[in-house]
């Protein structure tokens, strides 16, 4: 029994979105977190509407800023941290992601290849015959 | 005197394991805890289920058929209006849960007020943008882009709306039984739920109308 015991202070865990304990502080997150999200939307539109990037790189920072925000929205809206609490919640989130990534990159990928691969419909119509 | 008896059966059969031993901090995590971790995996989920459509939408997007494309359809004005009201209910949403967590009736019946109707202006400029698009003869069914479209961003608008719906069960939740525990659990789940519909919102401002409009 006795190597068993743990001391007394192991950090328990904390659910999403809840907010910490003391109170001005998580007033303060919203508004930060208000003020970040406004901040890259602003710089979304400015990017997309305007020649301050290289063109070809416009889509590459469009989904920098993108990113970026929903880091923003994760850590200060839905409290989702670093902290030693929070480790189930950041690995499910990690889990959703490679989901997430897998899905989009690979029905991406394999379309482009399917794409540059078929045959063009005249020579599908000339097999036919 | 039974039940005892079978339990300390079961704890001799099994010596091995230290029944009192508190390595996980103590026992069984709270109830708040378990309820919200349960709904974060939900909303992963429904985070994956909209990634099969973002997907399905970035292949289709170029394929228009020689209907109109997202550069004629899409005015970024009425976007961005939308895009703060999703953000600035997202804010007023979080200012909620703080108050009802202090019990501030007051301020949290003020907050979900804001919440509702920032959430219902942008459920009202979504359809109207779906209506022009529809009387334009640019619908679901004119292009695998437009097909593409309509399901991912009303896949959106229908959680908004479902959203929408729990939010004014919650509010009558809480005026009917006050702050309780069970109503403070179920406060947190739907304010997870709205901050999730803005992530996804993010996305969707950036791969169907950013990219799209240029």
């Amino acid at each position: 029994m006795q190597e068993n015991v743990e001391p007394p202070s192991a950090p328990t865990d904390q659910a999403p979105g809840d907010v910490e304990h003391e109170a001005a502080g998580s007033f303060a997150s919203y508004t930060a977190g208000l003020g970040f999200a406004l901040l890259l939307t602003l710089a979304s539109f400015v990017v997309s509407q305007t020649h301050l990037l290289w063109a070809p790189g416009v889509t590459a920072g469009l989904i920098v800023l993108a990113i970026a925000q929903m880091g923003v929205h994760l850590v200060f809206f839905l409290h989702i941290g670093t902290g030693s609490d929070n480790t189930n919640n950041v690995l499910a989130l990690a889990f959703g992601v490679l989901i997430v990534t897998l899905v989009i990159s690979g029905s991406l990928w394999i379309m482009a290849n399917l794409n540059a691969n078929m045959l063009p419909a005249s020579a599908i119509m000339e097999m036919q015959r | 005197m039974s039940a005892h008896a079978g339990t300390a059966e079961l704890a001799g059969a099994i010596p091995t394991i230290p029944v009192t031993s508190a390595r996980s901090g103590g026992g069984p995590a709270p109830v708040r805890i378990v309820v919200a971790y349960g709904f974060w995996i939900f909303l992963l989920s429904d985070i994956i289920l909209f990634s099969a459509l973002f997907a399905a939408y970035a292949v289709l997007s170029g394929q228009t058929a020689g209907g109109p494309s997202g550069h004629e359809l899409f005015e970024l004005r009425h976007v961005g209006i939308e895009t703060l009201c999703l953000l600035f209910s997202s804010y007023t949403c979080g200012l909620g849960i703080l108050s009802i967590e202090h019990r501030r009736l007051r301020s949290f019946y003020l907050s979900f007020a804001l919440t509702f109707v920032l959430g219902a202006t942008f459920l009202g400029l979504e359809v109207t943008e779906f209506a022009g698009m529809l009387t334009r003869g640019a619908g679901p069914s004119r292009s695998a882009f437009l097909s593409a479209f309509f399901s991912l961003v009303g896949l959106h608008g229908a959680h908004v709306s479902a959203g929408l719906l729990w939010m004014s069960f919650m509010v009558a939740q809480t005026v009917v039984k006050g702050p309780r525990d069970f109503v403070r659990r179920r406060l947190l789940c739907f304010s997870l739920f709205w901050h999730a519909l803005d992530i996804i919102w993010v996305a969707l401002l950036t791969l169907v109308y950013l990219m799209g409009a240029r």
